[in-house]
């Protein structure tokens, strides 16, 4: 009877939950096949009001979203086990699901304090791999779902989790030929919890969060003309950085934090320089008649950038204390705005193929140069990648209106990253957050 | 002014004589007064024929301030070059400052765009200073494709949005 009657407040906290997450949850557009299959059950709650979240569903689709996991629907599971020995490893099993997540939430009467408590269990192996428990506001339940998928994600692939991390963009909302609002807005990963850092009449570009996560570098065109900034998150101070005559733009942080990558053409034409930002020094990196833009840090004295020296834009290399130019691209004739994994490995980069008139999110094995080509839209670009390197959001238009997709790396899980904006553009995911 | 206006008479009459060749002469009157770039453009579409008097393929050459690129191009058209004649001239004259607005369309990546609005700009600004335009008085910004003339992403929408803008 117990046992009923909690399968039946899950089932009703579960239909509740629904409905407020309707505009949250993330749309999935395409589905996953051959990626391990789980099963993230509602978890238990007592409350008389339901939960303001859906954590269940918050980190199934933090799962979903790896590509390595197919997180099993709902109305597919037999039963809602709420506690590891609630677990009937041989039903889950009979359904093909290798591991079950099962969790509990509870509020001390009168607080704002929630508590999760929850384990993860290999059907395979019939034992409990984790049991944990995670805290906070109810604010803060959003944050505990992802620790959740964090901590499961790891346990599993041995990968760390990249879900408590944070996404910026901008948003244009046009009104007329003159006339658009450009907001820089900064949300969790999936898009949730929406903040506003900046707001303009004049275009907003190229967002970055440095390594630090406190501050982030962006062009703004307020003075209307094109400056680069550094805005730091907790306290809204900005710093003008450079404002030069010509092109400001693309800003890109060394991996130390230490120092700006960015482009000036007050020398005549798009060059890379690099400034300290303790000393405000500044180094000219390229020095070439073509257009260079678009840096971004291999490593600490490495910087890949797009030029189109060649005569088509591709992807170089160069050191910033001087030496020769390497080229990096060779397949496609629009390789552009390069993005490194954090491990130096891979590179995501804008991508057309010879003879077509897409332009595609690509990646690239630096060590063998074979190319992967992730999207199948036409006009995608600005490829921002996890701090784990598991998934990828880009920038793309769909029925006129620019929208955020997240892909994961190996190409399974695609959803749309959801908003309340008509126009959105220049993700840029944060590195881990403490 | 009285002699702007004589200048105006005078083309005028001019004009309706001998339809080419006039131009010129018709510029030179208008020196002092017409400077503004979108002051032909007003009396262009009032489609009064009277007040726009000095010549009317000047005016209609002045009222073109936006001018448009092939795809990945910053070479600058024909007829881009014979509104800059004019406008050049104007710029001399006048010795005013305006900005050039280099645009693109939508495809490919955001900064190379902007570095191309640039290359736009800087086609235009190099064409007016060999026209003697002084460098001083064109200021260049690159919006790249931030700031799309009109919305879509068909062909004929991106031609519209690859341009650069003449601004005062």
């Amino acid at each position: 009877m117990k046992r009923f009657t909690q399968a039946l407040i899950a089932v009703i906290a579960l239909c509740a939950a629904q409905m407020t997450l309707a505009q949250e949850a993330i749309e999935i557009t395409k589905g996953t096949d051959k990626a391990t299959p789980i099963a993230v059950v509602p978890f238990g709650w007592q409350g008389s009001t339901p939960l303001p979240e859906d954590l269940a569903q918050i980190s199934a689709n933090d799962l979903r979203n790896s590509g390595m996991f197919a997180p099993m629907e709902r109305s597919n599971m037999l039963s809602y086990p709420v506690r590891g020995e609630e677990i009937n490893a041989r039903d889950w099993k009979m359904i093909g699901v290798d591991y079950v997540v099962v969790g509990q939430v509870s509020n001390q009467a009168g607080t704002d304090r929630y508590e999760l408590n929850y384990s993860l269990y290999s059907i395979v192996r019939e034992q409990v791999l984790l049991s944990k428990t995670v805290s906070g506001t109810k604010a803060q339940l959003r944050d505990m779902a992802h620790h959740l998928s964090d901590e499961v994600f790891e346990e599993i692939t041995g990968i760390k989790g990249a879900y408590n991390t944070k996404l910026l963009y901008v948003a244009a909302e046009r009104f007329s030929k003159d006339n658009t609002r450009y907001t820089l807005q900064r949300s969790d990963y999936d898009g949730a919890r929406l903040s506003t850092l900046l707001q303009s009449r004049e275009p907003i570009l190229s967002p970055s969060y440095a390594p630090d996560g406190q501050r982030i570098a962006y062009v703004s065109f307020e003075s209307g003309r094109p400056e680069i900034y550094v805005h730091y998150i907790q306290t809204g101070r900005r710093e003008r950085i450079t404002s030069y005559e010509g092109l400001n733009g693309a800003p890109a942080w060394s991996p130390d934090g230490n120092r700006l990558a960015f482009v000036l053409s007050r020398d005549g034409n798009p060059e890379i320089y690099v400034m300290d930002l303790g000393s405000k020094q500044l180094r000219r990196v390229t020095n070439h008649f073509s257009i260079d833009t678009e840096p971004s840090w291999m490593d600490d004295n490495t910087i890949a950038f797009t030029s189109d020296r060649g005569g088509k834009p591709q992807i170089y290399k160069q050191n910033i204390n001087g030496g020769s130019t390497e080229r990096l691209t060779f397949v496609g004739n629009y390789n552009a705005n390069a993005k490194l994994s954090v491990d130096g490995r891979t590179m995501v980069m804008v991508h057309r193929q010879e003879g077509y008139r897409n332009f595609q999110i690509a990646t690239q094995d630096l060590k063998r140069g074979n190319l992967r080509v992730l999207t199948e839209t036409s006009l995608d670009e600005s490829p921002t990648v996890s701090p784990n390197g598991v998934m990828l959001i880009y920038a793309t238009r769909q029925q006129g209106r620019g929208v955020l997709m997240l892909v994961s790396t190996n190409g399974r899980a695609r959803s749309e990253i959801p908003t309340q904006f008509s126009d959105l553009r220049v993700p840029s995911w944060s590195p881990y957050l403490p | 002014m009285e002699v702007i206006k004589f200048g105006k008479m005078a083309a005028l009459v001019v004009a309706f004589g001998v339809v080419v060749g006039c131009s010129s002469k018709g510029g030179d009157a208008s020196g002092t007064g017409a400077v503004d770039p979108n002051a032909g453009y007003g009396a262009g579409t009032s489609g009064a024929g009277m007040d726009n008097g000095m010549s009317s393929e000047e005016a209609s050459l002045r009222a073109v301030t936006t001018f448009y690129f092939e795809y990945d191009s910053s070479e600058l058209k024909q007829e881009a070059m014979r509104s800059l004649d004019v406008h050049a001239k104007d710029l001399k004259s006048a010795g005013n400052r305006v900005v050039l607005e280099g645009h693109t369309d939508e495809r490919g990546t955001r900064e190379y765009n902007m570095a191309l609005g640039e290359r736009r700009a800087a086609a235009v600004q190099r064409y007016l200073v060999l026209q003697g335009v002084s460098p001083g008085q064109l200021e260049l910004v690159s919006y790249g494709e931030e700031k799309p003339s009109v919305m879509g992403s068909g062909e004929e929408s991106m031609a519209q949005n690859r341009r650069v803008e003449l601004r005062k």
